[in-house]
């Protein structure tokens, strides 16, 4: 499992738009992807619980990526969050 | 004749028959089911159609408010293919063996009680989405057909509450006004509603007895008139027509350039006063806000505003102004403008007081929180700061010095800003005399005609018997205004006018013949102005 920190710098936290554009990034990779925020988990490729984390500006999230692609897989969300969140 | 009272979300008028639209069958029955596998089927079949409609709806809503508007639906679909959400709605089938309506249904009723009880606002709002999507798979699964306005007549269409997707499924020719029960201004429904340009009012407290009756939506006192009488009706047929005719000139010179028939361009921004001014600045087509009097911000509290909540507001201007400029002066308080929570002294002559800059380069910890929310701000759209008073290269100095340690502060936190461009008011005639030097200074001068005229004139503006001398033509203050601008293009940066002045339309010529760059007056004057200049020579 590979796992990193992310502090979200979008003003609109991950809403509802933004939200929808991480589990659309999500969705396409092979590995599980959990987001977390404090005790709250989320499978990444759902945007209900991506949402209900409710995940403000200026709050960590950790990204855990299981799976044989995992390497790979961690930096493609991880290139997107910096890019777009 | 009755008149319920709502809040407005969209300003206008409009008369017309009520028609309320109640929301089809929402009582979801629930029965046995033997073969599960064939329910959930159901439910994957009404998923799809319910997708379906909404791929349409997008595409109506891109063309009618465009794609940001749009979005919505996006996420709609996203959230029926939600994992969770259809799981959860095949577990309820599985373990309770029942019909699929009434597993949509629940699920529905948890995940929109979870989300309401969040204490973030906008996703408390998400709540309705969910409602939204799981009342068209519902609909689907029963076997109706999508929900519209019967007959051929124009209504103000009244309801509890209408979801994003019932908005822009109405046939817009049909609809004068929206009134609802619940809702909020930050609901999607009141944000497609302005795009639209509909008058919309919410929380209005009606009964079902008006259906069908004669109404008046009056989108600027907030009140739905329920048969009227013949004289009120009157008042508002011309009301309307007054709103038409100035409609018809918004069109013609709505999107056209501010500029002379022999190509010089004037700067025509609006003035403002609260946030909620955005929407007229932007229905009157001003090129950007080139006064947003942040008093407000403190007026408006019993205690001084945060950081936070200060960036939240200028944030939503600069994102809702979408890249044009807004020109956001720092505290202008003292003189006519108290706050009790400043606990400032009495003044014999508070016009010449304690007051703006004055209190801002002093009780410094208050300039300086806005200054960093003015800073993150920036981040988000076009600001400009423009500081209020100023008499002295000094202080201008110190206001950069302020300013650098704040920007250093964003550094080290690695919190983006943008540029800022910075500028002072010419309102004292000290101001104006040093111009010169002032502008090797700053970025730009936007001259303040109200306190230049009085302090220049040494009158009173709120003496009343003084009035007969007081001339806001003056000679001197004309001049002062020629120096200032010329002064300013010396040194390469604009100038313009945001006092009373700018909006004297007997004037407009003469500043544009004096080079004045940039007119910034209240909303309502932009496009009669812009009237002026485009037929000037």
């Amino acid at each position: 499992m590979v796992s990193f920190q992310y502090v979200v710098k979008d003003e609109q936290g991950i809403h509802a738009r933004p939200a929808g554009l991480l589990v659309k990034a999500i969705a396409g990779l092979s590995s599980k992807v959990t987001i977390k925020k404090g005790e709250k988990a989320a499978n990444g490729k759902m945007i209900l619980a991506v949402m209900s984390l409710s995940v403000k500006c200026g709050e960590e999230i950790t990204v855990e990526v299981e799976g044989d692609n995992a390497e790979a897989d961690a930096a493609t969300v991880k290139t997107f969050l910096e890019e777009n969140l | 004749m009755k008149r319920l009272e709502g809040k407005v979300v969209f300003s206008g008028i409009a008369i017309g028959k009520i028609s309320i639209m109640k929301k089809e069958n929402q009582s979801v029955r629930r029965w046995k089911v033997d073969d599960i596998e064939a329910e959930k089927a159901r439910v994957d079949e009404a998923k799809e159609q319910a997708i379906g409609e909404l791929k349409k709806l997008y595409e109506k809503a891109v063309q009618e408010v465009g794609e940001s508007g749009a979005a919505i639906f996006e996420v709609h679909q996203m959230m029926l293919e939600d994992e969770g959400y259809l799981e959860s709605i095949d577990n309820i089938i599985e373990t309770e063996s029942v019909n699929a309506e009434y597993a949509v249904a629940s699920t529905a009723d948890n995940f929109a009680a979870m989300f309401s009880a969040m204490e973030d606002e906008y996703m408390s709002a998400r709540a309705a989405d969910i409602k939204d999507i799981s009342e068209r798979v519902i609909r689907v699964l029963m076997g109706k057909g999508e929900s519209g306005l019967d007959g051929n007549e124009p209504v103000i269409v009244v309801a509890e509450d209408l979801a994003p997707s019932e908005t822009v499924q109405l046939d817009k020719s049909k609809v004068l006004a929206f009134v609802t029960k619940y809702g909020s201004s930050n609901s999607h429904t009141a944000i497609l509603a302005r795009t639209m340009n509909i008058p919309a009012l919410i929380n209005v407290g009606y009964g079902e007895e008006i259906d069908g009756k004669m109404g008046i939506v009056d989108g600027k006192e907030g009140i739905l008139i329920v048969e009227p009488d013949e004289e009120v009706l009157e008042r508002y047929r011309a009301a309307k027509e007054e709103e038409l005719k100035k409609k018809e000139m918004l069109k013609e010179l709505k999107g056209k350039p501010t500029v002379t028939k022999s190509g010089r361009e004037m700067k025509l921004y609006a003035n403002i006063g609260s946030i909620s001014d955005v929407a007229t600045v932007l229905q009157n087509d001003a090129g950007g806000i080139g006064l947003f009097r942040s008093e407000f911000v403190y007026l408006e509290k019993s205690d001084y505003p945060t950081e936070e909540e200060q960036f939240q507001i200028y944030k939503q201007v600069a994102q809702n102004m979408a890249g044009k400029k807004v020109i956001i002066r720092t505290l202008d308080i003292g003189a006519d403008k108290q706050v009790d929570y400043f606990n400032m002294d009495k003044e014999e002559n508070p016009a010449m007081g304690y007051r703006a800059i004055r209190i801002c380069l002093d009780r410094t910890e208050i300039f300086k929180t806005q200054l960093r929310a003015l800073f993150r701000a920036s981040a988000y759209g076009k600001i400009s700061i423009m500081y209020p008073m100023i008499i002295s290269v000094k202080e201008v100095k110190q206001i950069k010095a302020i300013v650098a340690e704040i920007k250093a502060g964003l550094d080290r936190e690695g919190i983006p800003y943008g540029d800022v461009e910075q500028g002072i008011m010419i309102e004292t005639p000290a101001a104006a005399m040093i111009s010169d030097l002032l502008a090797k200074e700053v970025d730009f001068f936007s001259i303040g005609t109200n306190d230049l005229t009085q302090y220049t004139l040494a009158i009173d503006r709120q003496n009343a018997k003084l009035d007969n001398i007081y001339d806001s033509h003056h000679e001197a203050v004309l001049r002062m205004i020629q120096m200032v601008v010329d002064n300013a293009h010396k040194e390469g940066i604009w100038a313009g006018i945001c006092g009373e002045l700018g909006a004297d339309m007997t004037l407009t010529e003469k500043f544009v013949k004096m080079g004045v760059d940039e007119l910034s007056v209240s909303p309502t004057f932009i496009l009669p102005i812009r009237k002026i200049i485009r037929e000037m020579e």
